[in-house]
C-alpha cells in the first residue's frame, strides 16, 4: 500500500513506553476493556481453550479406533466424545476463529480506524460467546449429549437421553455472539475507511472478513429459530418435525444445513483472506487478479447459500432437488478453484522467502486443494450415494477446515505475532512445527478418504476388523499432528517472555497495519493515515 | 442388540469394495475418471509451488522479468474458469444421470419392504419371509427396496452395490439395482441413529436364483404381505365403514391404487403408497370430496411392517373387485 506520508519505520529497532498492552494491566483493564486489539486476545485465550479441549476428545476417539471391537469407551461416552469435539470444535473453535482473533485485531487498523465501529458491542459479544460456551461445557461435562453437532431430528428431539436442550441452548446464545460480531465488521468496513481507501485498494483480508460478517448476520438467525424449534419440540412435542403428529424430520436438515453451509464459508474466507496477505508478502509479488479475487469472494459468499441440499442427496429429499443442488454446487466450486490458480500465480516470478507463514501458507493451498478436489468426488451425485456419512466425508471436511481454516489460523498467527506481541518467535521451531502438522495431518486423514472408498461408516465406535490397519495409521498420524499443535503452543508463549523485540515491519510487508507501532498504541495510530495507492504494491 | 446380532461377512480389506452390480462398476468409473484428474491437477499444483520456490527463491539474485500484463492476467484467469466449468458441466451430467437411474421409481421384479429401528434392519420379502440384519436377493433380478423407519432416521448401506438409502420416519424411500455377482457383501446402517448404531449392521447375500426360491421355501413362514394384509384390514375394523355397509360413510379402495382422488379442498391426488399411509395415519390430511372427516387415526396401533401389508393389500385390490362382495350397489 502506498502511503503519503513515506514509510521509512521498516525496520526501526525502538523500545516503545507506552502501547495497547503496557498500560492499565489490571482485571478491570481487560474484561472491560473495549479496544478491539484487547478484545481479540480475549478471544485468542478462550478459542485456544476450547481448541484444545476438542483435541483431548478428538485423541481419545482416535485411541478408541485404533482396534475394531469398541473396548476402550463404551459406546455411550464414545458418541459423547464425538459430539463434545464436534460441538467445541465448530461453534467454539472454528467459527470464530479467525474474525474473532486476527478480524478483531487487524480490521480496524487495516482500514486505518482507532478502533471497531462499535466497540462495546464488540465486548458484549465476547461476554456471549463465554456465557454459550459456558453453558454448553456444562451440559457436555455434566451429562453429556450424543447428537452429534448436528443434532439431527427426530433423534435430538425425541429419542436421546442426553442434555440436548442445554448444550443446544449454548450454540443458540454462541449464535449471538457471531451475529454482533458480523455487524461490527461490515459497519466498520463501510464507515471507518481512511481517506483515500476506496473498495478497490481494500486489503483481500478485509474484503473477506466484510464478506464473513454478511453471511454471519444473514445465516446465523436460521440456526437460532432451527434450535428454537429442536429445543421446543423436544420440550413441548410442537410436532414440527414428529412425522407420528404431521410434522417433517427432514425439515430440520433443510433449515440446519441452510444455515451450516454457509458458516463452512464462515470458517473458509478469512482463511483465505489471510493466506492471500501472507502469499503476496512472502512472494513479494502483488496479488494476481485482484479484481478476480474479489469476485470469487462476492461469489462464494452468495451461492454459498444456494447448495445446503448436498448435505441431503440420500435423505429422501427429491430427485430433482437433489439435481439442483449437485449443479449449484458444482458452480459454487469454480470460484474456490480460481483462487488457488491467482494465489499459484502470485508466486510467479517474485521473490519468495519461506518463512514460517509462508510454509503454513503453502500447507494450506496444499490441503485446502485435496479437500476441494474431494469436495468435487462428493458432488458427483452418484459417487456421494456411496461415499456419503462414510469416513471420505470426515476426511474431506477435516481436509478444509482443519488442512484449510485451522493452518491458515496458524500461519496469521505467525504473520501478525510481532504486530500483536512486539516479539519474535523461534524460526527453527516454528518451521519444525509447521512440517509436523502437515506430515501429521496427512498421515491422520490421508487413510480416511480410503476407508471411506472402502465402505467404513462414520461415528463408528466398533467397525469390522478388515478397517484396522488403515485406522492404526490415522491414530499414529493423530499423534503426530498433537505435536504439531503443541508446539507453537509453547514457542510462541516462550517468545512472549524472551522473544527479540519486534521492528514495526519485520517482512517489510504494505498494508497499513504495518505502519503502525509493534505492539500499537492504544487508539492504533497517531495520525490517521492517508491511502493514495492501491494494496500489494510489491515492487 | 447385543453383539451376536452382527453378522458381518469375512471379506477383509477392499480398498474397491467388490463390484456387485453394473452400477458398482459405472461408479467406480466415475471414481477412477475422479481420482486421474484429481492426481493431475494436484501434480500440476504441487509442480507449480516447487519450480516457482526454485526458480524465484529469495536468495536467487538477480532482477525478474516483469509479470504478465493484467488483460493477459484476464484471460489466463477467465479461461481458466470456463474450461473448469465445462468440465463440471460434464462431470455434473455423469453423476446426476447414474444417481437418477438408481433412485428413479421403476418397475422391479422383486419389491423388498425394508424398516430400520434402534438397532436393527427388519426384511420383509415379497412373500412374506423376514428376516433381521440379512438381505437375501437373487443375482440377476431387479430388485426395488422400499425403506422406512420406525424411530430415528436410519441409513441402509450397501458398498458393494454402492448404494446408500436414508430410512426416514414418516416417509417411504426407495432404491433399484440388479446384482450382478453371488457372494456376501456388508450391510452397514450409515446414519447415527443412537448408542448402538456401530452395531446395526449385517451382511446381503447374493444367491442364485434357484438358491434364493429354495431359500424362500426354506424359511418362508407366514402369509404373503397382501394376505396378511386383508387379515389386518378386518381385523382393525377397516371394513366396517370402507366395504361392509349398504350405505358406506367411507370410500371403496378397490382399484384405488394408482387412480387420481378428488379431494374436499378441490384439489386432486394420486393415490400412491405415501398417499395411502398417510389416509391411514392423518386421515384429516386428504380429505375426499364428498365424504365426512370421520375416519380415526391409526397412529401408534399399527407398526411400520403392518401399514406395509395393508398398503400391500389395498394395492392387490383389483378394480371392481369389491362389487361383487357388496349387498348392493353402494352409492360412488
Ligand atoms: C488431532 C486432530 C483431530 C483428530 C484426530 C480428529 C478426529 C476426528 C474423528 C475421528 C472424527 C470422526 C468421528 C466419527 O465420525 O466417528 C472427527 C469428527 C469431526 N471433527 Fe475432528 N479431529 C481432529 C481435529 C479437528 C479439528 C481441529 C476440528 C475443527 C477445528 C475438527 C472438527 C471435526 C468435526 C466438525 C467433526 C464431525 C463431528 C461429528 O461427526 O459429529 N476436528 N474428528
Ligand atoms: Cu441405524
Amino acid at each position: 500500500m502506498t502511503v503519503a506520508s513515506h514509510p521509512e519505520n521498516h525496520h526501526r529497532e525502538h523500545d516503545y513506553p507506552e502501547h495497547y498492552l503496557s498500560s492499565n494491566w489490571t482485571l478491570r483493564g481487560w474484561l472491560l476493556t473495549v479496544d478491539h486489539k484487547r478484545i481479540a486476545w480475549l478471544y485468542t485465550v478462550s478459542i485456544t481453550g476450547f481448541f484444545f479441549l476438542g483435541g483431548i476428545a478428538a485423541l481419545l476417539i482416535r485411541l478408541e479406533l485404533i482396534t475394531a471391537p469398541g473396548d476402550l469407551l463404551s459406546a455411550k461416552v464414545y458418541n459423547e466424545m464425538f459430539s463434545l469435539h464436534g460441538i467445541v470444535m465448530v461453534w467454539f473453535f472454528l467459527i470464530p476463529s479467525i474474525p474473532a482473533t486476527l478480524g478483531n485485531f487487524l480490521m480496524p487498523m487495516m482500514v486505518g480506524a482507532k478502533d471497531m465501529a462499535f466497540p462495546k458491542l464488540n465486548l458484549l459479544s465476547w461476554y456471549i460467546y463465554t456465557v454459550g460456551g459456558i453453558f454448553t461445557l456444562a451440559a457436555v461435562l455434566a451429562g453429556g449429549v450424543d447428537t452429534g453437532w448436528t443434532f439431527y431430528t427426530p433423534y435430538s428431539s425425541l429419542f436421546s437421553n442426553t442434555s440436548v436442550i442445554a448444550a443446544a441452548t449454548g450454540v443458540f446464545v454462541v449464535g449471538f455472539s457471531s451475529i454482533l460480531t458480523g455487524l461490527n465488521f461490515m459497519v466498520t468496513t463501510h464507515t471507518m475507511r481512511a481517506p483515500g481507501l476506496t473498495w478497490k485498494r481494500l486489503p483481500l483480508f478485509v474484503w473477506a472478513n466484510y464478506a464473513t460478517g454478511l453471511i454471519m448476520v444473514l445465516a446465523t438467525p436460521v440456526l437460532s429459530v432451527t434450535l428454537l424449534l429442536m429445543g421446543l419440540e423436544r420440550g413441548l412435542g410442537i410436532g414440527i418435525f414428529d412425522p407420528a403428529l404431521g410434522g417433517d424430520p427432514l425439515l430440520f436438515q433443510h433449515l440446519f444445513w441452510f444455515y451450516s453451509h454457509p458458516a463452512v464459508y464462515i470458517m473458509i474466507l478469512p482463511a483465505m483472506g489471510v493466506v492471500s496477505e501472507i502469499i503476496a508478502c512472502f512472494s513479494r509479488n502483488p496479488v494476481f487478479g485482484y479484481k478476480g479475487m474479489v469476485l470469487s469472494i462476492a461469489a462464494i459468499a452468495l451461492f454459498g447459500f444456494v447448495v445446503w441440499g448436498h448435505h441431503m442427496f440420500v435423505s429422501g429429499q427429491s430427485l430433482y432437488s437433489g439435481i439442483l443442488f449437485s449443479f449449484f454446487t458444482f458452480l459454487v466450486a469454480v470460484p474456490s478453484a480460481v483462487k488457488t490458480l491467482n494465489w499459484t500465480a502470485t508466486m510467479f516470478r517474485g521473490r519468495i522467502w519461506f518463512s514460517a507463514p509462508m510454509i503454513y501458507a503453502l500447507s494450506f493451498l496444499g490441503l485446502f486443494t485435496i479437500g476441494g478436489l474431494t469436495g468435487v468426488f462428493l458432488a458427483s451425485l452418484a459417487l456421494d450415494v456411496h461415499l456419503h456419512d462414510t469416513y471420505f466425508v470426515t476426511a474431506h471436511f477435516h481436509y478444509i477446515m482443519v488442512g484449510g481454516a485451522v493452518t491458515a489460523y496458524l500461519g496469521g498467527l505467525h504473520f501478525w505475532w510481532p504486530k500483536m506481541t512486539g516479539r519474535m518467535y523461534s524460526e527453527l521451531w516454528s518451521k519444525v512445527a509447521a512440517l509436523a502438522l502437515f506430515i501429521g495431518f496427512n498421515l491422520t486423514f490421508y487413510p480416511q478418504f480410503l476407508l471411506g472408498y472402502s465402505g467404513m461408516p462414520r461415528r463408528y465406535h466398533a467397525y469390522p476388523e478388515a478397517f484396522e490397519f488403515l485406522h492404526v495409521l490415522s491414530s499414529l498420524g493423530a499423534g503426530v499432528l498433537a505435536i504439531g499443535y503443541l508446539l507453537p503452543l509453547a514457542y510462541l508463549a516462550w517468545s512472549l517472555w524472551k522473544g527479540p523485540r519486534a521492528p514495526a515491519n519485520p517482512w517489510d510487508a504494505y498494508g497499513l497495519e504495518w505502519r503502525a507501532n509493534s505492539p500499537p498504541i492504544e487508539h492504533n495510530f497517531t495520525e490517521t493515515p492517508r491511502v493514495t495507492g492501491g494494496p500489494y504494491a510489491y515492487d | 442388540m447385543s453383539e451376536q446380532s452382527i453378522v458381518d461377512p469375512d471379506i477383509g480389506l477392499q480398498l474397491i469394495p467388490t463390484e456387485a452390480s453394473d452400477y458398482a462398476t459405472q461408479v467406480d468409473h466415475l471414481y477412477f475418471g475422479l481420482l486421474g484428474l484429481s492426481a493431475l491437477l494436484v501434480a500440476i499444483l504441487v509442480g507449480l509451488i516447487v519450480v516457482f520456490g526454485f526458480r524465484y527463491r529469495r536468495s536467487r539474485k538477480g532482477p525478474r522479468k516483469p509479470r504478465f500484463s493484467d488483460r493477459v492476467g484476464h484471460r489466463i484467469e477467465i479461461g481458466f474458469a470456463a474450461g473448469l466449468t465445462l468440465l463440471f458441466l460434464g462431470l455434473f451430467y455423469w453423476g446426476g444421470h447414474l444417481y437418477m437411474h438408481l433412485y428413479d421409481d421403476q418397475q422391479s421384479d422383486i419389491t423388498v419392504n425394508i424398516v430400520g429401528k434402534q438397532w436393527m434392519w427388519k426384511v420383509q420379502h415379497p412373500d412374506g419371509t423376514r428376516e433381521i440384519n440379512t438381505l437375501h436377493v437373487p443375482v440377476g433380478e431387479s430388485v426395488k427396496l422400499r425403506l422406512t423407519s420406525q424411530d430415528v432416521i436410519h441409513s441402509f448401506s450397501i458398498p458393494a452395490l454402492r448404494l446408500k438409502r436414508d430410512a426416514v420416519p414418516g416417509l417411504y424411500t426407495t432404491a433399484h439395482f440388479v446384482a450382478t455377482k453371488t457372494g456376501e457383501y456388508r450391510l452397514f446402517c450409515a446414519e447415527y441413529c443412537g448408542n448402538e448404531h456401530s452395531k446395526m449392521r449385517g451382511r446381503i447375500v447374493v444367491l442364485s436364483q434357484a438358491d434364493y426360491q429354495e431359500w424362500l421355501t426354506r424359511h418362508g413362514e407366514g402369509p404373503s404381505p397382501a394376505v396378511a394384509g386383508r387379515q389386518l384390514f378386518q381385523s382393525h375394523g377397516c371394513t366396517g365403514c370402507h366395504q361392509d355397509s349398504a350405505q358406506t360413510p367411507a370410500p371403496a379402495l378397490d382399484g384405488l391404487y394408482g387412480r387420481t382422488v378428488p379431494l374436499d379442498n378441490g384439489s386432486t391426488i394420486v393415490a400412491d403408497e405415501a398417499y395411502i399411509r398417510d389416509s391411514i395415519l392423518q386421515p384429516q390430511k386428504h380429505v375426499v370430496a364428498g365424504f365426512q372427516p370421520i375416519m380415526p387415526s391409526f397412529s401408534g396401533q399399527l407398526s411400520e411392517s403392518e401399514i406395509f401389508e395393508l398398503i400391500a393389500y389395498i394395492k392387490s385390490l383389483q378394480p371392481g373387485e369389491w362389487n361383487q362382495d357388496r349387498a348392493s350397489g353402494a352409492p360412488q
